[in-house]
């Protein structure tokens, strides 16, 4: 449990977000020790932030390949409305 | 007179030459309907070409039948190129075809259904290969013209939904001869990069010839290989080619598939928020029921007033305390009696009972009971019990009771 969540920073979007669902489900559940319930939450809280993140990961950026051999490629613009 | 006599192979050979030398009969295309279509198993095909009127033998050798994008069979037209010439052994001229072209749309639509047909039984178009979209992309691959509306429309449809979507636009031919060839291509190239994780491949729409392309073998092939999930966006929502059948999802239009590639950004934000919310609630929840069991035990009775628990103990132990000496008493009395009654029987047997009627015991020097006169000695000293006490005397006589006596 504590090499993953060490590693939490490596998973993908979907996975963070999986892991983040299993522990708002087990936290839902009724036998849940304190301790493990605040260990789960902080780790939640860390998810949350992750994913949050991740969305604005992406650059944003429109790139047109001008040469596959080359991998020659450009900025793009495309007057799209 | 017979000066001008040919063996039949000279004729044949000097026939064929003719055939060989005209530039028409070198290269021709002919259109007919096939029958009496045999394919043999050194791989070349023997087919008649017929119309209404008339009908020509045809040999398709290996090499180019291999290569056809459709079986021919009885009863299809097609347009068959290639050259005619004779064949020498027995005389018969016939057309040497190299390529095939399904004549019509019905045939192009033949052409697909088998292609379609083959894939489907090689496996390409199998659920167990599909594979799934990422929720979030890093970066898509477009593959399309870089000129047409599909292109426009996929960019327009992402960056709505999400704004900060990186695409990357593979300009390919989309129609025309080379146009298959070049998709291919540029799906392979897609495939090698690294930043991507999703791939869209299409065109806007157009006539099954134009859209053709996408159904391709070489294209389907480069599809199915492509390590990372492929949208396919071909033309409208009514037209199905063979990369939609061999893609991990079919998008009715390309505006369809970037809704398909693409998430909706303020969506996966209200799900991050919405589990965020859970989270907290969560917790609030069990601290609550933490801190309500933790306040009902400590107002429990136990905990408020824990001498009573023990004081009602102690009273316990003292009534069972209580309960064992009065049965123990029971048995001292019990055993009391018992040893009166005892002494009672025993009082009848007391020696000392005797001595009351006056009888004496008389003890020697040596305080030994004295139960014969022969043990005693003149002049010694004895001592005699009574009831009531003792008296030391001294023998001054002995009278031995004689045996008779």
């Amino acid at each position: 449990m504590k090499d993953k969540e060490l590693t939490d920073h490596d998973l993908t979007f979907e996975k963070a977000i999986e892991a983040l669902e299993e522990i708002v489900e087990k936290m839902e559940m009724e036998d849940i020790s304190l301790e493990e319930s605040i260990r789960l939450f902080e780790r939640g809280v860390r998810l949350t932030r992750y994913c949050s993140e991740k969305l604005d990961e992406a650059e944003g950026k429109i790139t047109m390949i001008l040469e596959r051999n080359t991998h020659n490629e450009k900025k793009t613009t495309f007057d799209i409305d | 007179m017979f000066e001008n006599v040919y063996t039949v192979s000279e004729v044949n050979a000097y026939i064929k030459n003719i055939f060989r030398s005209d530039s028409i009969l070198n290269n021709i295309y002919i259109k007919g309907e096939i029958s009496n279509f045999k394919c043999h198993v050194s791989g070349h095909i023997y087919f008649t070409l017929k119309d209404s009127q008339s009908a020509i033998r045809c040999v398709m050798f290996r090499q180019w039948a291999s290569v056809l994008k459709f079986m021919p069979a009885d009863g299809i037209k097609i347009i068959a190129q290639g050259y005619i010439s004779v064949y020498e052994k027995d005389g018969q001229y016939q057309f040497y075809v190299q390529e095939v072209q399904p004549e019509g749309k019905g045939a192009l639509y033949l052409a697909y259904q088998q292609l379609k047909d083959r894939l489907e039984k090689e496996g390409l178009f199998d659920s167990r290969h599909k594979k799934t979209l990422p929720k979030l992309p890093k970066k898509i691959a477009i593959v399309t013209s870089s000129t047409g509306a599909a292109v426009r429309d996929i960019i327009k449809v992402s960056k709505r939904r999400y704004p900060n979507i990186s695409l990357m636009i593979i300009p390919v031919l989309v129609q025309g001869q080379s146009a298959a060839n070049d998709i291919a291509d540029a799906i392979r190239y897609v495939n090698k990069r690294d930043d991507i994780d999703l791939v869209i491949v299409g065109r806007g729409g157009g006539s099954i010839e134009e859209l053709w392309a996408f159904n391709e073998e070489v294209v389907a092939r480069e599809i199915f290989k492509c390590n990372k999930p492929v949208i396919s966006a071909v033309g409208h929502e009514t037209d199905y080619t063979i990369a939609d059948f061999v893609s991990d999802l079919r998008a009715p239009t390309p505006s369809a598939a970037a809704e398909l590639a693409v998430p909706e950004k303020h969506s996966l934000e209200n799900a991050i928020e919405h589990l965020r919310y859970k989270l907290n609630k969560s917790i609030g929840r069990i601290l609550d029921n933490k801190k309500n069991k933790f306040n009902m035990i400590k107002s429990s009775r136990t905990l408020n007033r824990p001498m009573e628990d023990i004081q009602q103990k102690r009273q316990t132990i003292d009534h069972l305390n209580h309960r064992m000496l009065e049965g123990y008493k029971q048995i001292i009395n019990l055993k009391k009696m018992k040893h009166l009654e005892l002494l009672t029987k025993l009082d009848g047997t007391n020696p000392l009972k005797i001595l009351a009627k006056g009888y004496v015991l008389t003890y020697d020097s040596n305080n030994s009971l004295v139960k014969s006169v022969a043990q005693l000695a003149i002049n010694e000293k004895v001592s005699i019990r009574y009831i009531d006490g003792r008296a030391i005397c001294e023998v001054l006589a002995k009278e031995e009771k004689n045996n008779e006596g």
